[in-house]
């Protein structure tokens, strides 16, 4: 059993020891995203310690929880109030927390219709690399008081500071929700998502594993019954969707490495070898090569997208461009003059 | 404590000799519009905050981007701050000009590049209107979903700068949720693009970070944003209440029930008042509070949501429920709404618009906060709220021709504001901090917090050129506002000199 502790003060005396010291930390939670980025050489700060929900009144449609809150038990308490994360954050492990949800900035298959984690932060409690604990935005939805550096920590993966706690947006889940498989092939199918998504029919999944498209409808009863008539096709379990969130679908076994390609929805459907599905109508695809690294971020970088590879590695995350990386360093030298907050995370410079 | 420029606590203002840099820039680019005499300055004195005026040293009207990026390397060669100005419809003084700076007018980029409908989005210049955007996309059953009030006349790039909002921000989100890719142009003229065509990009959110920055980190040029099927159905239920808690509390049962309305606005009995006065639109005139509940959609959900809603509604204490029969009298019901702050303006010679927001629960606290100061300050204050989201707008009524009753509608203003973060929320929903709420800023940050939104700017314009003194107070600013609001015995900021 754990408990609801406050240890926002003990993680600040960690950190201050750190900077005193100059020990490099390495803040993580469970750490199940730990495929992601570089391998970081420093002391685990682990924010387990610091876990609880300190606020969630379903009618004003906010959560606010201690970064090492599982994100398990966030769902639950939404799931009991009939509210969700919209973005359907992959969890890739049973104590995944929301502060590293938040750090990683991944969202599941409904975010290009509801929008990713960075659409849904609110606000932070952050310590930065004056050993300060700092809080910016706050709990309610429309806020533009000076900088948005609440929505600057989704995808940061610690490289800024340490979340200690994040207030989230949540929504109502939808009264209905049903899934179906067509048959058609993935050319066809991103030509019929580009048809269906100028009309107001409530897709809220879109997969196309190869031969197959698999849809989530997801709204009121009648937009839901219309929608399931007019497309067709055989009925699918939802379950389908939490397993391709988690990468347990059959596709991610195969022992050739993984890669996300990050693309503009309408790019066509292959353009490098290895097998792949379509996720997110097309915007996300999943991609088991043995191309290099190089090879595969040009083709994708030359079609306005980006890849990541999910192995751990100096070669996971894709670099960004020259010009952007001078502003990223300066941005990250004001949070963290000492580079003591997960170095080599993000790539051996920043 | 005046919000202009004081040297005492803003710090000193540049040396800047107007002659050197009008013969700089006339030679650089030649065929650049430059505007120099008082009376061709004197129309960009100020932008939607016409309280407050400044004159610019130079206004530059560019057409091409190249020209742009010139005015910038000169101004970062010659160390001349810049604000770069939109349409001009900032409530804030965001577009305030700098008494020593050039104004930057991005007006004549006006054109739509490409709307695209396969992959549902625009790609657009900064000076494109809002609502231009919409009837662009029209043809394809698309459209963009912010609607700041302002859309006829505001500009897409004012709207990325400020992260506008509008009335349907709690379903579809504000400027920062629709926008995929933004380019800039730095201080140094080195141009960047933030976001991308795809749905994310490496690297930290920039892009997230950029919007709302009230130009002060970059200059945007180009804007390409997200476009939504126009919904098949839009129906709206006009509530009476004879109290503010319980159409307070109808709204939080809405929520609990697992709807969300497109649109959902609260009015107090004098803004009900003033816009019937004004519009006509059947208002209930006795209501003490009036909801205004839009739901879009499908059909049949819409239909099903209407259903709950109304018993809802009733069940809640409504003294009335009305659905628009049809579309004639839906459009009615919101001319009320839309013209409520024209309307406010009939019944007084001026008024002051606030922007904060607050945890939705603790609106009946606010209201009655406000009537308090209302009465403390002899000023009537009508109330208008998008109830869905939280964002307050009471309006202060004044004269400004009355002997000091532009300063008391300040001070009343800065104490509502104040309020809004006592109870949790913040000074500005949707307007900006510009030059308007700078004191206010010091109540809602720490020294630290203002200190690393320093340093944020910092890292994008080292000179403090790009709109300098809007957003982000300077310490000292703080110290002398801390000292006139001890909160809890604390001074905010011990640290420093007080003056």
């Amino acid at each position: 059993m754990q408990y609801d502790h406050d240890n926002s003060a003990d993680l600040l005396e960690q950190v201050n020891y750190a900077l005193n010291e100059d020990i490099p930390l390495r803040i993580q939670g469970s750490n199940s995203k730990h495929m992601l980025g570089g391998h970081v050489s420093g002391e685990v700060l682990d924010t387990r310690i610091h876990r609880g929900i300190v606020n969630y009144d379903p009618t004003e449609l906010v959560i606010t929880a201690r970064a090492g809150t599982s994100l398990w038990e966030i769902e639950a308490a939404l799931d009991h109030a009939g509210q969700m994360l919209p973005f359907e954050p992959p969890h890739f492990g049973p104590d995944a927390t929301v502060g590293g949800m938040v750090a990683s900035g991944l969202s599941g298959p409904r975010r290009p219709w509801a929008g990713a984690v960075r659409d849904y932060v609110l606000g932070v409690q952050v310590i930065i690399g004056n050993g300060k604990l700092l809080r910016f935005g706050g709990e309610v939805m429309k806020n533009v008081a000076g900088y948005d550096l609440s929505r600057l920590m989704a995808g940061s993966f610690g490289t800024l500071g340490v979340i200690t706690e994040v207030s989230l947006k949540v929504l109502p889940k939808p009264r209905a929700s049903a899934s179906l498989s067509l048959n058609m092939d993935p050319a066809q199918a991103l030509a019929n998502l580009a048809r269906w998504g100028q009309q107001p029919i409530p897709i809220s999944a879109a997969c196309h594993d190869g031969s197959l498209l698999h849809l989530r409808i997801e709204g009121g009863d009648g937009s839901v019954k219309s929608a399931l008539s007019m497309l067709g096709g055989e009925p699918l379990d939802n379950g389908f969707w939490r397993d391709l969130r988690e990468h347990e679908t059959d596709f991610f076994k195969s022992a050739e490495p993984l890669w996300r390609l990050s693309l503009p929805s309408n790019v066509s459907t292959y353009i490098l070898p290895g097998k792949q599905i379509l996720d997110w109508g097309g915007s996300q695809r999943w991609l088991k090569t043995n191309e290099s690294a190089d090879a595969i971020r040009e083709v994708v970088e030359h079609l306005g997208g980006h890849a990541t590879l999910y192995a751990q590695g100096d070669s996971s995350l894709h670099p960004v461009s020259k010009a952007l990386k001078k502003y990223q360093k300066n941005l990250k030298n004001q949070f963290d003059p000492q580079n003591i907050f997960n170095p080599g995370r993000v790539g051996s410079e920043a | 404590m005046n919000i202009l420029h004081d040297e005492r606590v803003d710090g000193a203002l540049p040396n800047v000799d107007k002659d050197h840099v009008l013969y700089q820039l006339s030679t650089a680019i030649p065929d650049l519009e430059i505007l120099s005499s008082p009376e061709e300055l004197r129309p960009y004195e100020c932008d939607g905050l016409s309280a407050y005026r400044v004159m610019p040293l130079l206004v530059v009207i560019p057409t091409r981007i190249e020209q742009v990026q010139t005015i910038l390397r000169t101004c970062f060669e010659l160390r001349v701050p810049i604000v770069a100005r939109g349409a001009g419809t900032g409530l804030s003084g965001g577009a305030l000009p700098h008494e020593r700076g050039i104004l930057l007018v991005m007006a004549r980029f006006n054109q739509i590049i490409e709307v695209n409908p396969h992959g549902r989005f625009a790609k657009v210049q900064p000076g494109v209107r809002n609502l231009a955007i919409s009837q662009a996309a029209a043809p394809f059953e698309l459209y963009y979903a912010p609607d700041p009030s302002s859309q006829i006349a505001c500009s897409i790039g004012g709207n990325v700068a400020e992260n506008a909002g509008g009335v349907h921000c709690l379903k579809y989100g504000l400027t920062v949720n629709n926008i995929m890719k933004v380019n800039i142009l730095t201080i140094e003229g080195e141009a960047l693009t933030l976001g991308s065509d795809a749905l994310d990009s490496p690297g930290l959110d920039l892009l997230a970070l950029f919007t709302g920055s009230e130009g002060m980190l970059g200059v945007i040029t180009e804007v390409t944003v997200k476009l939504l099927p126009k919904p098949q159905v839009a129906r709206v239920l006009l509530t009476s209440f004879d109290s503010v808690k319980k159409a307070g509390a109808a709204v939080a049962d809405i929520i609990a029930a697992g709807i969300i309305p497109g649109g959902l606005e609260m009015m107090d009995n004098l803004s009900i008042r003033a816009s019937e006065d004004f519009i006509h639109a059947g208002y209930p005139v006795e209501a003490a509070a009036m909801l205004l509940c839009e739901l879009d959609g499908v059909e049949a959900d819409v239909q099903e949501d209407c259903d709950r809603v109304k018993t809802i509604l009733e069940s809640a204490g409504a003294t009335e429920v009305r659905i628009a029969r049809d579309e004639a009298e839906r459009t009615r019901f919101w001319a009320g709404r839309k013209n409520a702050f024209p309307a406010v303006g009939r019944i007084s010679p001026d008024y002051y618009c606030m922007d904060g927001t607050i945890p939705r629960r603790q609106l009946p606290r606010v209201l009655n906060g406000i009537e308090e100061l209302s009465n403390e300050y002899g000023l009537r204050v009508a109330n208008v709220f998008h109830a869905g989201d939280g964002n307050m707008h009471p309006l202060i009524l004044f004269d400004a021709n009355q002997e000091g009753e532009l300063e008391r509608a300040e001070a009343l203003g800065g104490k509502i504001l104040e309020l809004c973060v006592e109870v949790g929320g913040s000074i500005t929903g949707e307007h900006g901090v510009g030059r308007e709420k700078i004191n206010q800023m010091c109540a809602q940050f720490n020294g630290d917090e203002i200190t690393l939104m320093h340093a944020v700017k910092n890292a994008f314009d080292q000179h403090n050129l790009l709109n300098p003194g809007k957003n982000i107070p300077t310490l000292n600013r703080c110290a002398e506002f801390g000292s006139m609001h001890i909160h809890h015995g604390n001074l905010p900021f011990p640290e420093l000199e007080r003056f």
